[in-house]
């Protein structure tokens, strides 16, 4: 690394989960889907994300378990290569390495050693032009494999992964594009295509969407654009095939699927309703509606018993065979655009912003995990395309995470808009928030900004308007009912020239209130509501406006459309000092007296850190990234690190988020973090099969430290012996009935139960009690430790079967 | 998954009183009883033993009604003239009554005949009371003196002439027997002190008292004359507490209700008011005619209210007893006979409870709503008792499939009779709900057009409406004018905070404007075509 760029940009969780469609192992316990250039792994029950396989070094494009192993999984990548991990240990097995961007893998049981893979067609690079090309993996014993024998199946094919599907047995592949359905029969080397009509009398529109192939029976569903499934048949032969429709979706079908026994297809769209249809039975059909975003992909497990569907608002919900939603596993949600800013609950230490449409959403970033959602609008989405319905454009916070405002909008597009203001109120007996006050007419035009006043004390809120007012917010300033203090009331209207205001802040001691109309800023005084100042620097509205912190606090900065900052002294009401810079945002820190300024020059974004009493910065980062840059925090530290060196001196005490246009959540990172992170995640990696959890890590030490005392002669791992009578010792030997209550014993039980399964497969067996056990395997345990790799996870799945007929024989033998 | 989210009805203050505890409990009154007598009743005086009877007097007249009789239960005619303040005594056996011809008497309340009579006032006795012993009796006449007579020996033991004008208004004090304060036309109210033989304290009322009352503290004074009804506390040497001017015309008279001890004044402006502790007016009872008395049972149980036309209307108090039994004859389900198990099962200590799942019951239209059935929907809120009712009810359907997008669906494609009830909206001049409405209104002018002239009832309707609109219009139009001028006389004054809240009603009704007067230009338009 060079020395300047210790402080490098990273991009830091929340990425997308539901790009291609997750996959449930074949036991049903883990789901697993590409995440960002990682695999996640979750576990079904729990919901908990367990490990995350990581390797590839652009965005994962597809994953697909092995058919030869069902432990094993490949995953491929746009940076051209396929892995193969066993995705319960979470170990890399091999790399294949194409050569080519690659965007989808498929395999087939009857094609061993051959994966399926969508590359660019290399005439032009621009997408709608893909091919299909099976690759033969040779057989090697390296770890880096080059696959070379690439031979193409079809050219021009959907970029849709969802539009390729392997037919019975891995006979045929079926393949859609725009109107055309091909059938490509891998026996006669032969392709069948049959083709639509764009439209009909009645306006249908016959583009397909999504295509899925029956089980074990020669049919193929295929999903449409105006909602209409088709079921095709007898394609063997070109001129005698026959299809039926069915249609209830109303808009596009985005994916099809049928169970693994064939006797139920599955579809669900923007709807957001899945949709059950019985396979042969005409019409009949079962619906799961109000699932959250629609639907973009589904997936069964092996046997049937769990349905997974993924959502566009990053969201994975995995279903019963029943019908009923057992788990949701949600990752960041983003929207189109952030329309709130990004913001920092005060309690929580977690982000907010827009989630699900109406909501807003807490994520945890230390954790990498969404908290929860806050229905803000409570009205019923309505899952249809192009329908205008309410959105939260704004929040805030007050200091203390006492109070939250929010303003939310509908009919950005028409004329006629509707908003409200509502307030919400913490509380901490349901630790969340609850609806205080709405207000109706606030203003009669667009709330352009608001904030809370940053005393303590009393909390107080301003809103500006495209009205030309800005109005005051208290709670209880209304004296004339009596009954109830508790509501948010206007306090006070002000205005300045019929000037339309646009930023409004606050002071650190919310002395002052300054408000920007156009040109002018404007200070109020909120004791008394009194025109103090009017600071003035033509040309150039105010895009940006804040006041310093801490003993810059007298400082007040500002940033204009004509590419100025100015900085402000409030004691001497003069310009302290401007330069010309162009500021698309200004973000000040909290917790020190630092500013952070993005500016957009020339097709890309720099970052300036600066302190308003001095005019030089900081710090500069320059081309931080590419695009235009909107919203930044700063998230304050767990705990303050201490670097001395001047330049990383300003992420001391506080992390700055941001995110880009393309909605990537990026922040800056130190180096002495990214050392503390390595050593961490190198204490946190254990080579065990197991699933992390806190009871794991308590049952964990304990194995291997009893396999330390049995075996003293095995080549010991690096880690701290365990003092005897410890906790974990003490915990294992009281039955379960005597935990306390805090332990969470529902969750830790279900992975208790997942681990005795797993202990069969173990190699640390021999730590492990039960003398049954160890008489029906003992046998086995001897041989291990010669075992190469290989045989050792053939004995895996050989240990898998169930032992315990064994176990009777020996017994009943007299 | 997530369940459906109800359609949100927006809460929208009310416009006028606010629903308090005291108004419940003056609400909670049966419908009057309406007795006819002979003559304007100037005095009703409730007996102070139960069953509580009370006198009314009225004509040459003193009839004895029970609490709950039509009828009289006794009646006492033996007048030569008008009979005025028919009184009890504190142990409710007797009654004393003057007449306009001077003459006081005094009747046992079984008998018919007067016990005794008491002769020296030259004018009209107005006002006679028994003094808290029971010996005496205090009158005050239009000969301008106050007399104070021996029960017993029927003489007079004092006359005292310190008033300047007709006596009209008499209050004995309850807690001491030489205490009384007397009202008079000459706009003064004096409290008179057997002992000393004069009075010990004077108040100016401001206009003819027609009423003095004592709370039964007796700290305070309430006298009634002229508008107004002034409070005096006497413990400050009379001090005027508060004057309070809610009724339009004399305030005739008041009593003092003996839960709570709550101010009510009658007046000539046919209202009896309710004044609660601080004075404001917590409640308001209609008349038919001119109240001239009136007076409250002990317990609040009944209140009787005597008018200029002879008409005596009698409220008794609703009790929850009367309710009970109303609703239990109605609500009878079938009984709970079939045992459950572990129906009584309570839950210990530390055992965790899991709770049934609650159910989310819909409204009809939600569930309509739900299915997606618009048209339907809009039909169930435009039922004739939710639209004349809840018609926020009918707003937040409207606005909701407006969201959605499909309002327009919903109002197309109906026939004559569901055409109508859709124009028989008639809150379009609510400001709360004129938004939505006018956009209703613009929809159905937009879909029917082509259709209107077939049906007459709609037609007529439309003219209606069009009427109506225009009526809005100019009264809008109107008040910018008075708003105009409102303007002018604030810049003169620029107090910050009033022009700012000034010209956000101005913008409304800028606005309203606008809207209502498209809106009848689009009738209009249709109909000149």
């Amino acid at each position: 690394m060079v020395e300047q760029s210790e402080v490098r940009v990273v991009r830091c969780g929340g990425s997308k989960i539901n790009l291609r469609p997750p996959i449930i192992s074949t036991d049903s316990r883990f789901v697993l889907c590409a995440s960002g250039d990682s695999v996640k792994v979750y576990s079904t029950r729990t919901e908990e994300w367990l490990h995350s396989l990581q390797g590839h070094t652009n965005q994962v494009t597809g994953i697909t378990l092995n058919p030869a192993n069902h432990l094993q999984v490949y995953s491929c990548s746009a940076d051209g290569t396929v892995k193969l991990w066993d995705f319960i240990d979470g170990i890399l097995i091999k790399t294949f390495i194409i050569g080519y961007p690659l965007f989808a893998i498929y395999v087939s049981e009857k094609h061993d050693g051959i994966v399926f893979l969508h590359i660019a067609m290399d005439t032009d690079s621009k997408n709608e032009c893909f091919q299909l090309v099976a690759v033969h993996l040779p057989k090697s014993a390296e770890q880096e494999v080059e696959a070379k024998e690439l031979s193409a199946v079809s050219s021009r094919i959907s970029p849709n992964p969802s539009c390729t599907a392997f037919g019975r047995e891995g006979q045929y592949i079926a393949f859609a594009r725009h109107l055309q359905l091909n059938v490509y029969f891998f026996r006669k080397q032969k392709t069948y295509s049959f083709s639509l009509k764009a439209t009909d009398k009645k306006g249908a529109k016959n583009a397909f969407t999504c295509i899925a192939c029956h089980p074990a029976d020669d049919c193929i569903a295929t999903g449409h654009e105006d909602g209409k499934i088709r079921l095709w048949r007898n394609f063997i032969h070109t001129k005698e095939y026959t299809y039926s429709t069915q249609h209830w979706h109303h808009n596009a079908v985005n994916t099809v699927c049928f169970t693994p026994e064939g006797t139920n297809l599955l579809s669900g769209g923007i709807e957001s309703v899945l949709v059950q249809w019985q396979y042969g039975a005409g019409n009949r059909k079962e619906f799961l509606p109000r699932l959250g975003g629609s639907i973009l992909h589904v997936s069964t497990s092996s046997d049937g018993q769990l349905f997974c569907t993924s959502h566009s608002d990053n969201k994975i919900t995995v279903i019963e065979s029943s019908f009923k939603v057992c788990g949701v596993i949600q990752g960041l949600v983003k929207g189109d655009a952030v329309l709130t800013d990004l913001m920092i609950d005060p309690r929580s230490k977690a982000l907010v912003l827009n989630g699900k449409p109406g909501h807003l959403q807490f994520y945890s970033l230390l954790r990498d995990k969404h908290l929860y959602n806050l229905d803000i609008v409570q009205q019923e989405y309505i899952y249809e395309a192009g329908l205008d319905q309410f959105e939260v454009v704004k929040a805030a916070f007050d200091i203390k995470g006492y109070w939250l405002a929010t303003v939310e909008e509908r009919g950005q597009k028409s004329s006629d808009l509707e908003f409200s203001l509502k307030l919400w109120a913490y509380d901490e007996r349901t630790q969340s928030f609850v609806l205080n006050t709405t207000i109706t007419a606030a203003h009669t035009d667009r709330i352009m900004s608001m904030c809370f006043s940053s005393s303590e004390e009393t909390t107080m809120l301003v809103t500006t308007a495209e009205d030309g007012q800005f109005k005051a917010w208290c709670q209880g300033a209304d004296a004339d009912t009596q009954q109830d203090q508790n509501f948010w009331s206007c306090d006070f209207v002000g205005s300045y020239h019929n000037l339309k205001p646009t930023n409004c802040s606050f002071s650190a001691d919310s002395s002052l209130l300054a408000v920007s109309f156009q040109e002018v800023i404007t200070i109020w005084s909120p004791d008394t509501w009194e025109l103090l100042t009017t600071l003035c620097q033509p040309p150039g509205v105010v895009r940006d406006l804040c006041f310093g912190q801490l003993s810059c606090s007298k400082y007040l900065i500002a940033t204009t459309t004509r590419n100025l900052l100015c900085c402000w002294n409030l004691l001497t009401c003069a310009l302290e000092w401007s330069t010309s810079v162009e500021v698309s945002k200004l973000q000040p820190d909290p917790l020190s007296e630092n500013v952070a300024a993005f500016s957009y020059q020339s097709k890309h974004t720099d970052l300036f850190v600066f302190k308003p009493n001095e005019p030089r910065p900081l710090f500069t980062h320059k081309n931080v990234c590419s695009e235009k840059m909107h919203r930044a925090v700063f998230v304050p530290r767990e705990e303050p690190l201490n670097n001395c060196d001047e330049s990383s001196q300003w992420l001391n005490r506080s992390q700055l988020y941001f995110l880009t246009q393309n909605m990537d959540l990026l922040t800056f990172s130190t180096a002495t973090e990214e050392d503390r992170m390595l050593s961490s995640s190198k204490r946190l990696v254990i080579d065990d099969s197991v699933a992390v959890t806190p009871f794991y890590l308590l049952l964990g030490k304990h194995r291997q430290q009893q396999q330390k005392l049995n075996t003293p002669s095995h080549p010991a791992a690096d880690k701290p012996q365990q003092p005897q009578g410890s906790l974990t010792c003490l915990l294992l030997s009281f039955p379960s009935l005597f935990f306390p209550p805090e332990m969470e014993m529902e969750s830790s039980e279900q992975e208790m139960n997942s681990e005795k399964e797993e202990e069969h497969s173990e190699e640390e067996m021999e730590a492990c009690d039960s003398q049954q056990e160890l008489r029906a395997q003992g046998s086995v345990d001897e041989v291990t430790p010669k075992l190469s790799k290989a045989q050792e996870r053939e004995l895996k799945r050989v240990r898998k079967t169930d032992f315990s007929w064994m176990a009777g024989l020996i017994d009943s033998k007299p | 998954m997530a369940s459906f989210k109800p359609t949100k009805v927006q809460f929208l203050p009310k416009l006028g009183e606010k629903v308090t505890e005291e108004t419940l409990y003056w609400k909670n009154y049966k419908s009057p009883v309406q007795i006819k007598e002979f003559g304007a009743i100037t005095k009703i005086d409730f007996s102070p033993l139960p069953p509580h009877n009370y006198a009314v007097t009225a004509s040459t007249r003193i009839h004895i009604y029970g609490p709950h009789s039509q009828e009289p239960i006794r009646s006492f005619t033996r007048f030569r003239d008008t009979a005025y303040g028919g009184r009890f005594r504190g142990d409710g056996k007797l009654l004393v009554a003057g007449s306009e011809e001077g003459l006081i008497r005094l009747f046992d309340i079984s008998g018919r005949v007067a016990l005794r009579q008491f002769k020296g006032h030259s004018k009209a006795v107005h006002m006679t009371s028994f003094l808290s012993d029971g010996f005496r009796v205090v009158s005050g006449s239009d000969d301008l003196s106050c007399r104070v007579w021996d029960v017993p020996s029927a003489v007079e033991l004092s006359s005292l002439t310190q008033h300047t004008d007709y006596i009209r208004a008499l209050a004995p004090s309850k807690l001491n027997p030489d205490l009384f304060v007397t009202g008079s036309y000459d706009h003064t109210v004096k409290v008179f002190d057997m002992r000393s033989g004069s009075s010990v304290m004077t108040m100016q009322h401001g206009h003819p008292v027609e009423c003095v009352l004592l709370y039964p503290s007796e700290v305070l004074l309430v006298s009634t004359g002229g508008r107004y009804v002034k409070v005096w506390d006497l413990l400050k040497g009379g001090q005027e507490l508060v004057s309070l001017k809610n009724h339009h015309k004399t305030v005739t008279c008041a009593c003092v209700s003996s839960v709570g001890n709550k101010l009510l004044t009658g007046s000539l402006d046919r209202h009896v008011k309710v004044y609660n502790s601080s004075y404001k007016v917590a409640h308001n009872f209609d008349c038919d005619a001119s109240i001239l008395s009136m007076a409250i049972a002990p317990d609040d149980e009944a209140l009787a209210v005597g008018m200029t036309n002879g008409v005596l209307s009698v409220r008794h108090r609703r009790h929850q007893k009367d309710k009970e039994t109303l609703t239990s004859r109605r609500r009878r389900g079938p009984s709970y006979q079939v045992f459950v198990k572990g129906k009584n099962f309570a839950p210990r200590q530390d055992d965790f409870l899991v709770s049934k799942p609650v159910k989310q019951y819909l409204r009809k239209y939600d569930k309509q709503l739900k299915s997606f059935e618009v048209s339907k929907a809009l039909d169930t809120a435009l039922q004739t008792w939710t639209r004349t009712s809840k018609p926020d009810v009918t707003v937040a359907v409207i606005i909701e499939l407006n969201r959605r997008g499909t309002l327009k669906n919903a109002l197309a494609g109906r026939n004559e009779e569901r055409c109508f009830c859709v124009l028989f909206f008639r809150h379009i001049f609510d400001p709360r709900f004129s938004r939505p409405l006018l956009m209703v209104g613009d929809i159905v002018l937009d879909l029917y057009q082509q259709v209107f002239h077939e049906s007459p009832v709609v037609e007529r309707l439309l003219q209606r409406l069009m009427e109506v609109l225009g009526r809005e219009a100019e009264l809008q139009q109107e008040l910018l004018q008075v708003l105009g001028i409102l303007d002018t006389l604030f810049t003169s004054l620029t107090p910050r905070k009033e022009v700012a809240c000034v010209k956000t009603l101005q913008s409304i009704s800028v606005l309203k404007t606008t809207d209502l007067s498209q809106e009848k230009r689009k009738i209009y338009h249709i109909y000149f075509e």
